[in-house]
Parts: C-alpha cells; structure tokens; sequence
C-alpha cells in the first residue's frame, strides 16, 4: 500500500482524514474500511463502477449519511457523528461542501440564482446587503455567470449554467474541501471539458482540495493528483493517479482502465475479463 | 404550413383563449366563477336576498315559483331563494373550518412523518391509519351524542377525520422531495431542518397540498349537509341546504319539489365545483412537474 492509505489514528493532522469508514445497508456492508487522507488544496478522485460504494462513502464525509464505524477529520476535527446545534452545522458547512451530479434536481426550483447563493452568505457570514451584493456577483463572475443569469430561476438555465450555479453556492460558504459527486457526468462532453477547466482554475486560485466521485476515468486523470479505487464497498488500490492509471496493479483497476471504449477495443474480452475476476 | 392554420385558427377564436384562466380550460373556468359567485353570496346573502330567510308567510305555504317567489316558498312560507342565499353561508364557514383545520394538522403530520422517518414516521402513519379507518360521519354523529346538536362538534370531528387524507398525501410528496438533492444541498449548507421544511419543502409541495384541500371542501360540504339533514348539525329554523333538503321531505309529498331541490342543486353545483378547481390544479403541478 502507498502512503495514501497510511494514516495515523492521531489528530491533529491536516486535511481530509478519513479513517476505516464502513456503512450498511439491510446488513449489506456498502462500504467497508475505506481509509484515506487529501492533504490540504489536493485533490482526490474515487473511482469505481456504479454501486462500489463510492457515493456513500462521499455522502459519509459530507455529513448526509452516518457511518456505522471509522471516523471522518478535518484539520484534526472530528466530523463522523451527527452534527449536534447550530454552531456545530455551519462549521461543518465551512469545512465541507457538495456538488450533486444532477444540476436539474439540486437547486430548488423556486429561488433564483442570486438569492439561492445570497441565503448560504446571510447563513454563514455577517455582510450588510451591498457587500452580500457584490460578493454573490462575485462568485457568479468566478463561475462565469453574468446578471442575466443572476436573476433567472433555474428552469431558465441550462443544465451546465445550473452546475455552474451549484459551484457557485459550494464556494460562497468558503469550505476547505468541494466533494465532486459525479458533477460533470449529467452534461454535454463539450460542457463537461468547460466545467473541468473552470473547477481547475478554482482550485488553483483559492487552494480549496478536491474530491472527486468519478466513474469516468478521463475526467479523473485530467483533474485529480491521487486516486482511490474501490470495489464492492473497499479499496483496492490507491496512489498517485498518473502511476495508478498508467500501471495498475489490481486486476480490476486493469480491467476499468480496459473497459474504456477505444480503438480495437473487445467488449467480449471485458465481460471474460470481469468474471474471471468474479 | 400546418403551424400557420393553426395560428389563424387561434386567432379567430379569442373569446376561447381568453377562458383560459390558470392554463386550465373553460370547465375550470366556469368553476372558478361558480364558487366566486358562491363566497360573494355567503357574504352579501343580507342585500341579496328578498326577503328575511326566517319570516312565516302562512298564505304563501308551498307556493310555486313565481315574481313573489322566484323559487317558491316552504311549508312554513318561508322564501325558498332568501334561504337558499342565507344556507350558502353555513354551507362555505363548516367546510372552510374544517379544511383549514385538516390542512394544517395534515401538513404537520405529514411533514414531521417524512422528515423524521423512522419511528416517529411508523407511529404517525399507524395513528392515520386509524383515524382513517373511522367512518368520518359517524365520528361527528358521536360527538355530537356527547355535546348535543350544533356545527362545533361536527366540525371538529370531521376536520380530525379528514387529517388522514391530507397528512398521506403530504407525507407521500414530503417524502419524494425530501429525497432530491436541492434539500440536501441545505442540509449540506448547514441549515435546520425546520428552516428547509417552512423554507422549500413546504412550498414547493404547496400546490398539491392545495388541490387535495379543494377537493376535501367539496366532500366536507357534503358530508356536513348530510349531518344537518340528519338534525346533527345546523339547527332549525337556520337557513342551511342539508336542513333544508330534511325539512322540504314534506313539501316534497305534497307536490312541491322546490324547497328540496333547489338546496340540493346547489349542493350538487358547489361539490362538483370544488372538485373540478382540484382536479385543475392537480393537473396543472403535474404539467409543471413533468
């Protein structure tokens, strides 16, 4: 193992600790002793086929789901248990942020544009009305949205004006850590090489780290410096991405990497591949 | 080609469009404009009517219609119309009570079921499952058993009978966009739970809620005719269309249809009004939703 995985059960250290994470469902185990840490301003990507536990593991972190074992730090706080109290659910807020992967259903169909990102501001900062202004224009400018848009409701958007809206609000509350829950993957192949750029560049200028759902493989290596890949609920690999991806080492990092569509590509060969691994 | 014959089609036909009133058609139209009717008669019955709903005119004892008495007279002579104006107010304040009563409790049941999930969901579904298995009527006959005859204990009664239908529904919808991820974008934002039930959940299931509600008004007008046809609810002489229908059974074997029916036209008219108003916005979320 890399020292990705390697992470001591003290606190204190920086970034996203996160620590034999295990959830069930029905008494299926989704994820099982998932371990690993993004040091402040990194970025992560976990990948895995649909149903690898991928999503759970991102909804853990993020506070939506409760773990049934390990711990989630970050900066050294812990964050596993239920938030408990105000003081507690807006720290949490400021230490985690979410994009959803569908812009279509993760903004609330009755609030505009500006007034969904001016709630997180009154929520979480004290600015009078003309600084909460600016600071909305702000992050939409950051996000490449103009007044237009400030002012539309999200039915008038499209779906990558809507994920560039749901970044936008992500930021405005300033976390340390975006986790990227398959973002690009409901958009255009066009839209998505947009929003990679853009999210590239928010990462540069404001250090925040990123964590990235992906089942893509293509967006993974393109944004992400370290990966984890799980299978059924567990890690099966992890380190550096250019080296995982370049020269896997378990067979099932082979065969994602295999079953992406290229030329003299063999579905038959995949599907042989899988149940031998079966 | 085809696009341009329709176009001309639509401009020939104004009126039609102008009918349209909340993108429904002409039926919900004529519904809107029977019950709007209906609440400025309830509330202008003293100007409208001829005559004092309760006054004996003995020589005018079942009386037909006529430019006297437009729509005849009862046993007692008492002016049929005046009192057919008179009725529409108990007619709209029980049901109005009841509805705004079963909408709220439904609306808290329903929402705290959803959100809290669980145990509390299993004990509040159970109790709905239980007032929903009482007749309604007989909940009220009850009551009123207890407290005697009079609107407060029916009404009461009926609006805790139809919690269950308006507490399902909203539990059901809650529970759908508790599930979309713009409510766990809050959650994630670090809101309270009760600030994105009032904030975005409420009011996006608003709508629906609302349908439901108009429905309900049309069966809790029924049902509460029904009571005073029985003698549970409104008592006479109180101008009031379920007292009416009991009281014009008489009339009714002496030749006279008028005292029994016109009530009964109107109870007709409004819940089949109030239903179609329901079914119109109900339609209409869906048209949005889809």
């Amino acid at each position: 193992m890399t020292a990705v995985t390697a992470v001591p059960e003290t606190t204190g250290a920086s970034g996203l600790v996160v620590d034999g994470l295990r959830k069930e469902f029905g008494g299926r185990a989704a994820v099982e002793g998932v371990s690993f840490t993004l040091r402040p301003g990194g970025s992560l990507g976990i990948v895995g086929e649909s149903g690898c536990g991928k999503t759970t593991t991102a909804r853990m972190l993020v506070g939506l789901e409760t773990p049934d074992a390990g711990t989630v730090h970050l900066g050294g706080r812990d964050r596993s248990a239920r938030a408990r109290g105000r003081a507690e659910r807006l720290a949490r807020a400021r230490e985690i942020q979410m994009v959803f992967q569908d812009p279509y259903l993760s903004l609330d169909p009755r609030i505009s544009v500006s007034a969904c990102i001016e709630e997180v501001l009154r929520l979480h900062f004290p600015l009078d009305a003309p600084a909460r202004r600016r600071r909305v224009a702000e992050l939409l400018d950051q996000v490449g949205l103009g007044e237009r848009e400030a002012a539309a409701l999200p039915r008038r958007l499209s779906g990558g004006q809507r994920q560039r809206v749901a970044i936008a609000r992500a930021l405005a509350a300033r976390p340390q850590v975006l986790i990227l829950d398959e973002a690009v993957a409901a958009l255009d192949v066009s839209i998505q090489a947009q929003i990679l750029d853009l999210l590239a560049g928010i990462r540069r200028d404001e250090g925040i780290g990123f964590l990235f759902v992906s089942h893509d493989l293509a967006v993974v290596r393109h944004i992400t410096d370290e990966v984890v890949v799980l299978r059924a609920g567990a890690i099966v690999e992890s380190g550096p991405t250019t080296s995982v991806l370049t020269s896997p080492e378990h067979p099932y990092t082979r065969l994602l990497l295999d079953s992406v569509p290229r030329p003299g590509w063999d579905p038959a060969r995949i599907s042989a591949g899988r149940r031998a691994l079966a | 080609m085809t696009t341009a014959v329709d176009v001309t089609a639509l401009r020939r036909r104004p009126g039609l469009r102008r009918l349209r009133v909340f993108g429904q058609g002409p039926l919900f139209t004529a519904a809107v404009l029977l019950l709007a009717a209906l609440v400025a008669v309830a509330l202008f019955a003293p100007l409208l009517a001829p005559y004092d709903p309760d006054a004996l005119d003995l020589q005018a004892t079942l009386a037909g219609s006529s430019t006297d008495h437009l729509l005849g007279a009862d046993q007692s002579g008492r002016d049929v119309l005046s009192r057919l104006l008179y009725g529409a107010r108990s007619g709209l304040l029980g049901p109005l009570v009841v509805v705004a009563l079963s909408t709220l409790l439904g609306i808290l049941v329903g929402v705290v079921a959803a959100w809290r999930g669980g145990r509390v969901d299993a004990l509040l579904s159970r109790s709905m499952d239980l007032v929903f298995s009482f007749p309604g009527l007989l909940v009220a006959i009850m009551f009123v058993a207890v407290t005697g005859p009079g609107m407060t204990a029916p009404v009461i009664a009926m609006a805790v009978a139809y919690t269950p239908y308006v507490g399902r529904l909203v539990r059901s919808i809650a529970q759908q966009e508790k599930a979309r991820p713009y409510i766990e974008s809050y959650l994630v934002q670090g809101w309270s739970g009760w600030t994105i039930c009032v904030r975005h959940l409420l009011p996006n299931i608003a709508p629906t809620v609302l349908a439901q509600s108009a429905i309900n008004f049309g069966y809790a007008l029924m049902d509460l005719a029904a009571l005073s046809f029985l003698g549970f609810g409104v008592q006479p002489p109180t101008a009031d269309w379920g007292a009416m229908i009991n009281e014009g059974e008489g009339a009714l074997l002496q030749g006279a249809m008028l005292p029994a029916l016109a009530p009964s036209v109107c109870i007709m008219l409004a819940v089949v009004a109030f239903s179609i108003v329901g079914e119109g916005i109900a339609d209409r979320v869906a048209k949005r939703d889809r």
